[in-house]
């Protein structure tokens, strides 16, 4: 079974999401491409579409797939065993919990980034959304802090931040037509941990802010 | 399919002209790159490698026969139509309208095809122009209605119907009289060589226009819109191309070496309002290229900007005169 899915999402990437990212969609580097070679590594972006994820993943070469993991929602992906199976399975999910969970064994709160740190410690190159949610399409929401938390548990290991623009508009949330239009990728050199994470979270936001002037694109009218 | 191993096939002596040409250039250029110092030339390699990749792709479409070339220009079409989508301002309500405009590129290609004129030339400029607004008005969303119906179309017909003349140039000597197709095909001068014909003479007008501007431009012709553009460049590139045109007409298509003249003085001109047509739309934008599309040259609509208007005038000049 193992290897079923295996070739299933190898199948899934190079045949189906590769060609759509590339031909229907279509991107387009607003600068040099920064992207991890190997893991560990943590790839931050915002988020408008579920194509966010196919693009993010499409932009790696195909012998990192094995390694690249988006971290997503529990909640919303695992909510019945087919979307579960074709989360965890195909695309290759990390769930986590959005909200912290009691341990029902110690009755303490459980760590939700847990299994991001298990991961990375693994050599996976995580895909993370620190807006939690797609939200209205093409406007950034502000950053939730547990990047912050991560990333000052795990100072070593390079955050790449990636700036997407027009997936929103291609296929937003609660819409099942994919409308074709380019996408917009800026990137930046990577981020380390440094000092607090008050610190780090704050050096996010300006970069991203910097990523989103380099992309000069109309937004819904 | 076009026999592109009988060297008299003039289509085949101009291709193989062209490659010789892009060869010269790449070997100077790398020769600049490597002996010349100070100079930056990484833009001007990018530049003619991206030439290499589009020569080869129009080059396969051509030699793969009427079909597959006229796919690859539907294809174009969809990449040009796209570009224009993403630079515009779009309302989120019309992302169902967006997706019956791209609907209607499969279909004008196909009239195409079946070399059905007269549905070619009337179905985006009647039926999307009327289509387009009616799936608005079920929408129901009035704000910026008029901007985005008018935008949606000229996007149409710029990138779809101008750009669909070249697929038609293919079919066009057979779907006339068959009197008239005689005696074009007894000079093998079919589609492939109209289509070499529009395309090379307009990316030729604007490196003319550019080389003379650069060597001799000094009085500004419309510097709101190109400040770079001048009327020694323009005056200078438009009878350049005319005199090729004229050389080249009677090798490539039914025209004879005067009306080849006047093709070449048509697509001087409408290649250069084409260009700064393009241009007053990025200005307006504010953007410097479509998109990144093409290295060196920018997006894909910055390369076919003057094509988007020579394609259906000489279209049309060709059908007129010779067909």
């Amino acid at each position: 079974m193992k290897y079923i899915n295996h070739t299933l999402r190898l199948f899934f990437f190079v045949v189906i999401v590769r060609p759509i990212v590339k031909l229907i969609i279509g991107l387009n580097f607003r600068n040099k491409p920064e992207l991890p070679t190997e893991g560990p590594a943590i790839i931050v972006a915002n988020h408008n579409s579920h194509l966010d994820t196919m693009v993010l993943m499409s932009l790696m070469p195909i012998r990192l797939l094995k390694h690249v993991q988006p971290v997503a929602a529990a909640d919303y992906f695992l909510s019945n065993p087919i979307k579960a199976w074709f989360a965890t399975k195909i695309i290759g999910i990390l769930p986590i919990a959005r909200q912290r969970q009691i341990d029902k064994v110690t009755g303490k709160p459980s760590d939700p980034l847990k299994d991001c740190k298990d991961a990375l410690a693994d050599n996976k190159i995580l895909i993370f959304f620190p807006e939690g949610s797609r939200g209205d399409p093409e406007s950034m929401t502000d950053f939730k802090f547990g990047i912050a938390k991560l990333a000052s548990e795990c100072p070593n290991i390079p955050v790449y931040p990636i700036y997407m623009h027009g997936l929103g508009k291609a296929l937003p949330k609660g819409q099942f037509i994919l409308v074709p239009f380019f996408c917009d990728v800026a990137f930046s050199a990577p981020l380390y941990f440094t000092e607090n994470k008050q610190c780090f979270y704050e050096q996010l936001k300006i970069t991203f802010e910097e990523l989103k002037e380099t992309v000069k694109a109309p937004a819904w009218d | 399919m076009l026999n592109f191993f009988t060297t008299s096939n003039p289509v085949v002596l101009i291709f193989s002209g062209i490659v010789a040409f892009l060869l010269a250039a790449t070997t100077i250029s790398r020769w600049l790159e490597v002996f010349s110092t100070g100079k930056d030339y990484t833009e001007l390699n990018q530049r003619i490698n991206s030439w290499w990749v589009m020569i080869a792709m129009f080059g396969f479409a051509l030699w793969a026969g009427v079909n597959a070339s006229i796919i690859f220009f539907g294809l174009i079409s969809f990449l040009a139509l796209k570009e224009y989508f993403s630079i515009i301002p779009t309302r989120k309500v019309d992302r169902r309208v967006l997706f019956w405009a791209y609907l209607s590129i499969p279909l004008q290609y196909y009239w195409a095809s079946i070399g059905w004129y007269g549905m070619f030339i009337i179905f985006i400029p009647v039926y999307m122009l009327l289509f387009i607004p009616f799936r608005m008005v079920l929408m129901g969303e009035t704000k910026n209605f008029l901007r985005a119906a008018g935008s949606i179309h000229w996007g149409l017909m710029i990138t779809v119907f101008s750009i669909s003349h070249l697929a038609f140039l293919l079919v066009l000597p057979n779907s006339v009289s068959s009197e008239t197709t005689s005696a074009i095909s007894e000079n093998s001068l079919a589609g492939p060589g109209l289509i070499l014909f529009t395309v090379l003479l307009t990316q030729f007008n604007d490196v003319a226009q550019y080389l003379w501007g650069k060597s001799f431009g000094k009085r500004k012709i419309i510097p709101h819109i190109s400040p770079n553009k001048t009327w020694e460049g323009f005056i200078g590139g438009v009878v350049t191309t005319a005199t090729i045109a004229a050389l080249l007409a009677p090798l490539l298509t039914p025209l004879s070496h005067s009306l080849g003249l006047v093709a070449g003085l048509i697509i001087g001109v409408a290649g250069f309002i084409g260009d700064v047509t393009i241009s007053a739309l990025k200005r307006e934008l504010g953007i410097k290229d479509t998109s990144a599309l093409i290295p060196g040259h920018g997006g894909i609509l910055d390369r076919l900007d003057s094509l988007t208007f020579t394609a259906p005038l000489f279209f049309h000049f060709v059908r007129y005169t010779a067909f």
